[in-house]
């Protein structure tokens, strides 16, 4: 379990607008790309001196592959990580201010305090 | 010496400037409300002629990341970009650069270091909306240099509370023994209960009002120790998960000292969080 390569995964695709676009179009394809080929790279280190050892458990991949927030939000990934993805990925699609946000807060009405620890 | 022209805190809603400069059927109904408000608070900075701003805040994983994670970082660079593509997709926040006050940054180093504080420097810092948003609400016109100091109130494991308070101690003590005339404003910004990414966001207020009236009050009355109390970093969590913003505010009453009523204090009951000004004009301070 890695809640840390979780948020490394909403934090790198967030900051780069073309990479939100690929997840919110083909969040599969881009899971597995991104394990594949970003997942070990150190961010501000050269591509060679990566790291060999990160990878998603089924759970979070499964998660992140089918844009499952309320699964996220039970593994731990950081909130605000994923709610600003997920803002920038799916507001565009309701009419009424703030009805994405309400629809995310209904979808994670399940979980009781206290909510799923993030320390990574 | 350098004279604290005022201490400031506040709340930081990334959506001000978008509800400030909204029109016609776009502009939300409480915006002139909020505008007035706000237009009241930053005349507590206007009048107190600072020449210099020290900003603290909070990285939202923008520069910082988990890699890397200081828990007090001090920006010392001649200047300084601000606002990120996420937060101009998100909030609307426009592109910002600052110039900054570089000898001060390095004064707050030496002198921190030497008191205990293992503070982390960025040579090269882009900020965000923390230091953005009173930025946009205090002095918008952004012409005074800058020292930002980035605290870690986001990413576990977190310093304790009474540390938070005793950095601010510490860059006021800072702040009084740089060699130099200038007038020093100190501002800081957090958040009161606060919930994002979870089942209490975005709701008709913040999400433990019950929590936010006795916030206001430590804050307003100084009182550190009732804060530091009742407050930890465990109980944190249940005023809302990202309640942990409210360390940034006993740091700043860590700046104003134990026991200082603020001079000025204003609240907003918006959606989703209280917005809460704070004003100290410390002894000498005001002209």
């Amino acid at each position: 379990m890695s809640k840390y390569l979780m948020n490394k995964f909403l934090y790198t695709v967030d900051r780069d607008p073309e990479l939100v676009e690929r997840y919110r179009e083909d969040p599969r394809g881009t899971v597995e790309w991104w394990e594949a080929e970003r997942a070990n790279a150190i961010l501000n280190v050269l591509t060679a001196e990566k790291s060999s050892w990160l990878r998603f458990s089924d759970a979070e991949r499964e998660a992140l592959a089918t844009h499952d927030y309320p699964a996220l939000f039970g593994l731990g990934a950081h909130p605000f990580l994923a709610l600003t993805l997920f803002i920038a990925m799916f507001e565009r699609d309701y009419a009424e201010p703030l009805a994405f946000q309400l629809e995310y807060a209904q979808r994670l009405s399940h979980y009781p305090m206290p909510y799923p620890d993030i320390a990574t | 010496m350098a004279t604290v022209a005022a201490v400031i805190a506040s709340t930081h809603h990334p959506f001000y400037y978008r509800a400030s400069t909204s029109t016609g059927a776009e502009r939300p109904p409480f915006a002139d409300e909020w505008v007035a408000k706000i237009t009241a608070f930053r005349e507590t900075l206007t009048r107190a002629n600072a020449d210099v701003l020290v900003l603290v805040g909070s990285d939202h994983f923008h520069q910082l990341w988990l890699d890397n994670m200081p828990q007090f970082l001090v920006g010392k660079a001649p200047f300084y970009d601000a606002n990120w593509y996420n937060e101009e997709r998100e909030f609307g926040l426009p592109k910002m650069f600052f110039t900054g006050q570089e000898d001060l940054s390095a004064h707050i180093l030496r002198d921190g270091l030497d008191a205990g504080f293992d503070l982390a420097f960025s040579n090269e810092l882009r900020i965000d909306h923390s230091v953005t948003c009173p930025m946009i609400t205090l002095r918008p016109q952004a012409d005074l240099p800058i020292v930002p100091i980035y605290t870690n109130i986001f990413a576990p494991p977190l310093p304790q509370p009474k540390r938070y308070v005793q950095l601010g101690q510490m860059i006021r003590d800072v702040v009084e023994s740089w060699p130099s005339d200038k007038r020093v404003a100190i501002i800081g910004t957090g958040h009161l209960s606060l919930e994002l990414g979870g089942p209490r966001q975005f709701g008709p207020h913040g999400p433990d009002p019950e929590f936010d009236r006795k916030a206001v009050d430590w804050i307003a009355s100084g009182d550190i120790e009732k804060a530091l109390g009742e407050v930890s970093l465990d109980s944190l969590w249940e005023p809302g998960n990202a309640t942990h913003g409210f360390l940034d505010f006993m740091l700043m009453m860590g700046v104003a000292g134990a026991g200082q009523q603020a001079d000025y204090v204003d609240t907003l009951d918006l959606f989703h969080t209280m917005e809460a000004y704070f004003t100290w004009y410390p002894k000498g301070g005001q002209s």
